[in-house]
């Protein structure tokens, strides 16, 4: 399982990092934006996406839609790390095609339980 | 302006007395007139330089009153900015030496938690009389290994836990800079207040001033980032469950 954190916060992609570690996902890899993100995932064979919303250059959001809209990435599964809680952004996020919306500050508990309901529904469908 | 003109005419009634006097020969005479045309001027050179002082003054006045808004302005907001980038430094550090032991301190953690549960079920198997003597030596080896190797990653964790508690030095000092940038922003404000009150006389009343949520509703569709305890928008969530709920009644 190849996983790509997205933030531009390093802290935040490291604290992403530690917790995807302890849940057994080892092979992850990290981007500070969507448009270093997009490339990797391109050409990175990935497995999952985990990304922020708010970041400078491409954000989450146009990130989620530029996956959906190339074919090769558009089953992707994407889990949205966000500090964002506006309804409208949620629903925005979620008419976007996005998998799971977790909002900051969030636990080791509740990044578990999205993962694995994500994994359910695609292993299910 | 009736002054000057009134000025203007004893200046002209002396001039032609003098020039009079002049004429017929009275040099004494004249040399009086010519004194007394002499201290009128000096009087109104007076009366203008005093004014001129009067106006400077004001002006001085005027100017200090402003300086505290000329340093905010010039000094206090730039610096203000540096601040709070220092800030953003600080907890940067912080969270990276953090994060930096927790790194070193996991995996010696996860080891131990594997070393104990080995060893421990040798131990067993010992007390249980199911060892023989050669897997007893090596387990009575693997114990004294067990003891040293731990000894090494015990003071490694106590360094690093160490390392965790020094890293929340920062919160010391971004909670000072904080509160200054606070109290700038807050006599800032105050200024831009009375700014307004002079400029417009507009009614500024408190609710109205204090109303961040009035300009937050403006920027519809803009991002808002973190909400802040007590400042929440009427169109947030408030915790997970709220969002799983949303997500769930869009057929998630």
């Amino acid at each position: 399982m190849k996983i790509l954190i997205v933030d531009d916060f390093s802290t935040m992609r490291r604290i992403i990092k530690n917790l995807l570690r302890d849940l057994g996902f080892t092979n992850t890899s990290d981007a500070d934006d969507g448009n270093t993100a997009l490339p990797m995932l391109q050409s990175g064979k990935y497995d999952f996406l985990v990304t922020d919303w708010n970041m400078p250059g491409m954000t989450g959001i146009e990130l989620l839609k530029a996956v959906r809209a190339d074919p090769n990435l558009a089953h992707l599964p994407v889990l949205m790390v966000t500090a964002e809680q506006k309804r409208e952004q949620i629903v925005e996020a979620a008419q976007a095609g996005v998998n799971g919306y977790i909002v900051k500050p969030f636990t080791a508990v509740t990044l578990k339980e999205k993962i694995d309901k994500i994994f359910e529904r695609i292993d299910a469908g | 302006m009736t002054d000057n003109v009134e000025v203007d005419q004893d200046s002209l009634d002396l001039a032609r007395e003098y020039v009079k006097q002049l004429e017929q020969g009275n040099s004494v005479e004249a040399d009086n007139l010519l004194t007394e045309l002499t201290h009128l001027r000096e009087s109104q050179l007076f009366q203008e330089l005093g004014k001129l002082t009067r106006d400077f003054h004001e002006a001085i006045n005027g100017f200090n009153s402003d300086e505290r808004m000329h340093s905010m302005a010039q000094d206090e907001i730039p610096d203000a900015r540096e601040r709070l980038n220092y800030v953003i430094t600080k907890t940067d550090d912080a969270a990276h030496k953090t994060l930096n032991a927790i790194e070193v301190v996991m995996p010696i953690a996860e080891a131990l938690e594997g070393k104990v549960s080995r060893i421990g079920g040798e131990w067993d198997k010992f007390l249980k009389k199911e060892m023989k003597p050669q897997e007893f030596r090596d387990l009575s080896q693997e114990i004294k290994e067990f003891f040293h190797s731990t000894d090494c990653d015990l003071k490694s964790i106590k360094t690093n836990v160490n390392d965790i508690l020094m890293a929340q030095d920062f919160q010391d000092i971004t909670g000072q800079i904080i509160k200054r940038v606070i109290t700038l922003v807050a006599e800032v404000e105050k200024s831009l207040v009375e700014l307004v009150k002079l400029g417009g006389g507009l009614a500024v009343n408190e609710s109205d001033s204090g109303s961040s949520k009035k300009i937050r509703e403006s920027n519809v569709g803009e991002l808002e980032g973190p909400q802040v305890p007590g400042m929440e928008s009427d169109d947030a969530v408030n915790s997970q469950d709220d969002v799983d709920e949303l997500l769930s009644s869009l057929g998630f």
